[in-house]
């Protein structure tokens, strides 16, 4: 190695030089730290932030995990329970919107409010004459009533309800909530019909007393009787439901 | 220049071989590194003083990076890896620091 003064004029000259043993063993050295470097930057790269991790570190990494997976779980029952109750509570509401309905239904064709159709029979009542009117009428609907009749029309046109009100009409006819009757009446009525007809046909009863007065009753037995008129209720008044207050 | 040569070979070998580190290794290499790093900066100056011998090189560059590795691998034991693994980062950053003045005096003359 020539003995040069200064320490960058000795660089150059090692660097134009191919170069003596010193450099050789350096060269080596050095190539082992260029690899090992490059290696450690690619392996720094990757994730694997836990591969070298320490068993302490590690330890602390796996119960923060598992803090937040408890966390998370209890966050999951919290919402499980709150989505159930949910749906417990739909469902108990769409079973009572569903009671509610059969309920309404039921009370609209008790109340004349809901058309209706089902088994009955179909009493055609001539007057013969002017002797058929009101007392005739309410005698046979009390009868249809008392034998079970669950929805009663009148000619087609009037549902027979509690608050139906008949009158005798000068000349002929009645008047049955407003509306003009005018004969022949025909009773629609549905319910067991077998009970229907023998109510109505039982001696002294209906038929004799129509049949008296010169008119004449014919029953059919119909397996399906429609009542089609409706009323419209009027709210109440005076009364109100008792202790439901 | 063998010597340059050497370093980009090396790093030329490292980038094209893409080996991954063993897993016992992990915890070393970094400190191994950066302990030949100060051997090499070390080389470095005293080659400009006009004093560098390639017995003490190799010397220097294996001792540094054996003690590092140790006092990493006692640390680790000791359960003050990661403290122990900074404080050798922190000399040996020193170190290199210092060794880099003094090639830069030389070289810059400043």
């Amino acid at each position: 190695m020539p003995e040069a003064e200064d320490g960058r004029a000795r660089l150059l000259a090692a660097l134009r030089r191919p170069g003596s043993r010193g450099q050789a063993v350096a060269a080596v050295l050095l190539a082992v730290l260029g690899f090992a470097a490059v290696t450690q930057v690619r392996s720094n790269g990757r994730d694997d932030s836990y591969v070298g991790a320490r068993q302490g570190d590690l330890v602390q990494y796996i119960n923060s995990l598992s803090l937040a997976s408890q966390r998370a779980e209890n966050e999951i029952a919290r919402l499980q329970g709150t989505r159930d109750a949910l749906g417990n509570d739909a469902q108990s509401r769409r079973t009572a919107v569903e009671r509610a309905r059969e309920q309404a239904a039921t009370l609209g064709i008790l109340a004349g409010t809901v058309p209706a159709v089902g088994p009955g029979i179909r009493v055609r009542i001539t007057d013969g004459g002017s002797g058929v009117g009101t007392n005739q009428l309410l005698d046979g609907l009390q009868e249809l009533r008392d034998a079970g009749a669950e929805a009663i029309e009148l000619n087609d046109q009037v549902r027979v309800v509690a608050q139906t009100s008949l009158q005798d009409r000068s000349g002929r006819g009645v008047v049955v909530d407003g509306t003009v009757l005018e004969p022949p009446y025909v009773i629609d009525a549905i319910g067991d019909r077998h009970t229907l007809a023998t109510g109505l046909q039982f001696a002294r009863g209906f038929t004799d007393e129509v049949e008296g007065v010169g008119g004449t009753v014919a029953i059919k037995e119909l397996p399906q009787v429609q009542v089609g008129s409706v009323v419209v209720p009027k709210p109440p008044r005076y009364a109100e439901p008792a202790g439901s207050r | 220049m063998i010597a340059a040569v050497g370093l980009l070979l090396g790093v030329l070998l490292g980038i094209f071989l893409q080996p991954t580190v063993p897993v016992w290794l992990d915890p070393y290499l970094p400190i191994a590194v950066v302990a030949a790093l100060d051997a090499v900066f070390g080389a470095l100056r005293a080659f400009l003083d006009g004093i560098f011998d390639d017995k003490v090189f190799v010397v220097s560059f294996v001792s540094n990076v054996l003690i590092a590795a140790v006092i990493v691998y006692l640390g680790d034991k000791l359960g003050v890896g990661g403290q122990l693994s900074t404080g050798v980062i922190v000399v040996l950053g020193i170190r290199i620091f210092s060794n880099v003045a003094a090639i830069r005096r030389h070289i810059f003359h400043a």
